[in-house]
């Protein structure tokens, strides 16, 4: 059976999906103030990865690199809530693309176990 | 625990938190320098041997990844790197300075014929070399490959170091080097060529959109096309009738300006170029292609803006014209 990324349709479905993403992520003011948008292209990038790692994708990401790379957010409140709220986007922009309820299911709970890497606990 | 810089046959350690750049500077080597922010390609230096951080290399061409070449402000290696300047990499292209003359009172226009042809796309930028070495960028505001010659539009500063070299020492015959182009700020046309596009620009962030206009209407464009020029006052506009004339030519060109403060210094609310673009926006299909130059307070912002409106972040480029930084981190 093909993977959760390959029914996605693969990288074309992360560039189709990160500007939905990113947008509704810049536009929320309680979670857009993470997001330092001085250089716009690293961040949509950056997002890409986060894209690539939730569909179930190639990528290199281990735990430490999660903590690490969020700790400096951690620092300035990054909580729970905030992960919720980046779940909630990310549903949202996959139901704007028409991918189903039980991917998008399969998907949160990609996202969701980082979690604990994320808050760096 | 940081490495260690050889250059020249000498090992100069980093200290804590600093780049190659860094290092070097502080033990008095000449190294060429701007924007210390990764973008301007000022700092270009090629490793001959050691290993290069990724952060080094991001956003360079791949022929300068293969050679080793990687920007000196962002490079903190873990290891001992050998280093030297890129003179003998075959980037630098001598070049001859045959035009300076003015485009108002504050913008200079240089013409550059390089011994060599330069391949580049117009709207790109290059790194322009003088002695000192002083090293800044400049975007490139024809077609040189057409044209032979290279034109640029630079801003005098009145404490600039660039500046003041091309007011004072350079004339017409004067030699100097060229390196590059970098930059994603061009056109790009296929058989469609219908999607409208908008070029925003304060300052000398027109140079870039004058050369990727005149490529636009080259190509037969078809779109609608938006040129939009921001600027303090009236006088620091410039090339008004050529993109007037250019604009009565070509039924699909609109050419606006923003100016922010009136004749008698009141300032003029419908001078916002942001605001302006933003309308503009408004009005056009949503393949619209967006470039924007210039000053990063106004690049920055507006970027995120029409990204926010809806414009794809594959179709927004965008320039922003970094200031050097003269020290420290
Ligand atoms: C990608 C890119 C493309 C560029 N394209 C162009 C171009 O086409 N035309 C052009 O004119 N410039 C362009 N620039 C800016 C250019 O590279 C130089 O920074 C600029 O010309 C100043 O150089 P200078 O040596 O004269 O002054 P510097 O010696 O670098 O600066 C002198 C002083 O002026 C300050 N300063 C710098 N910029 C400004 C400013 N805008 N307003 C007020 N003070 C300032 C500096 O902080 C410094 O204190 C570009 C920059 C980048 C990164
Ligand atoms: C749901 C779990 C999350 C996962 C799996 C995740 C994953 C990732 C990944 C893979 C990157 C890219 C790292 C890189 O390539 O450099 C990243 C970057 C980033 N993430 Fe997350 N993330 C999560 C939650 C969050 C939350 C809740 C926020 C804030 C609201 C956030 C904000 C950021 C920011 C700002 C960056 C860019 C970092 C930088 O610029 O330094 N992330 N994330």
């Amino acid at each position: 059976m093909a993977s959760l990324y390959e029914r996605l349709g693969g990288a074309a479905a992360i560039d189709a999906a990160v500007d939905i993403f990113y947008r509704k992520m810049l536009a929320d003011d309680r979670v857009s103030h993470f997001f330092d948008n001085t250089d716009m292209d690293k961040q949509i990038a950056k997002q890409k990865g986060f894209l690539t790692l939730a569909f179930g994708g190639p990528n290199n990401y281990t735990g430490k690199d999660m903590r690490e790379g969020h700790r400096h957010l951690v620092a300035k409140g990054l909580n729970d809530t905030h992960v919720d709220i980046v779940i909630e986007h990310l549903g949202a922009t996959l139901k704007e693309l028409g991918v189903a309820d039980s991917d998008i299911a399969e998907i949160a709970a990609i996202a969701n176990s980082v979690r604990d890497d994320v808050l760096d606990r | 625990m940081s490495g260690t810089v050889r250059f020249e046959g000498q090992n100069y350690p980093l200290n804590d938190g600093e780049t190659v750049l860094d290092t070097l500077l502080r033990n008095g080597q000449p190294i060429a320098f701007s924007c210390r922010s990764g973008l301007c390609q000022s700092c270009l230096l090629q490793a001959v041997d050691g290993e290069l951080p990724e952060a080094a290399q991001t956003g360079l061409k791949p022929t300068y990844r293969a050679q080793g070449l990687f920007l000196a402000c962002q490079c903190r290696p873990a290891g001992t790197l050998c280093v030297r300047t890129p003179e003998n990499a075959g980037i630098d292209t001598k070049a001859e300075i045959v035009e300076l003359s003015r485009l108002n009172a504050t913008v200079l226009k240089v013409r550059l014929r390089p011994s060599q042809t330069f391949s580049c796309r117009p709207g790109q930028y290059l790194t322009l070399l003088a002695p000192g070495p002083i090293a800044r960028s400049y975007s490139i505001a024809n077609d040189p490959e057409m044209e032979r010659e290279i034109e640029l539009h630079v801003r005098l500063l009145p404490a600039g170091k660039m500046s003041h070299w091309l007011e004072h020492q350079a004339v017409p015959g004067t030699q100097v080097t060229v390196r590059g182009p970098a930059g994603s700020c061009f056109y790009t046309g296929d058989d469609n060529r219908q999607w409208p596009i908008v070029l925003a620009g304060t300052g000398t962030g027109l140079a870039p959109l004058y050369g990727i206009l005149q490529d636009a209407l080259s190509n037969n464009h078809r779109g609608p096309i938006q040129i939009l020029h921001g600027a303090l006052r009236e006088s620091d506009l410039y090339l008004q009738s050529e993109l007037t004339q250019l604009a009565a030519e070509h039924d699909n060109l609109t050419y606006s300006t923003c100016v922010l403060q009136s004749a008698d210094g009141a300032p003029d609310a419908s001078g916002d170029i942001q605001e302006r673009v933003l309308t503009v926006l408004k009005s056009m299909a949503n393949d619209v292609r967006l470039y924007l130059c210039g000053a990063p307070e106004m690049v920055n912002p507006l970027k995120t803006r029409a990204f926010l409106a809806g414009v794809a972040s594959r179709n927004i480029h965008a320039d922003p014209f970094l200031p050097s930084v003269a020290s420290g981190n």
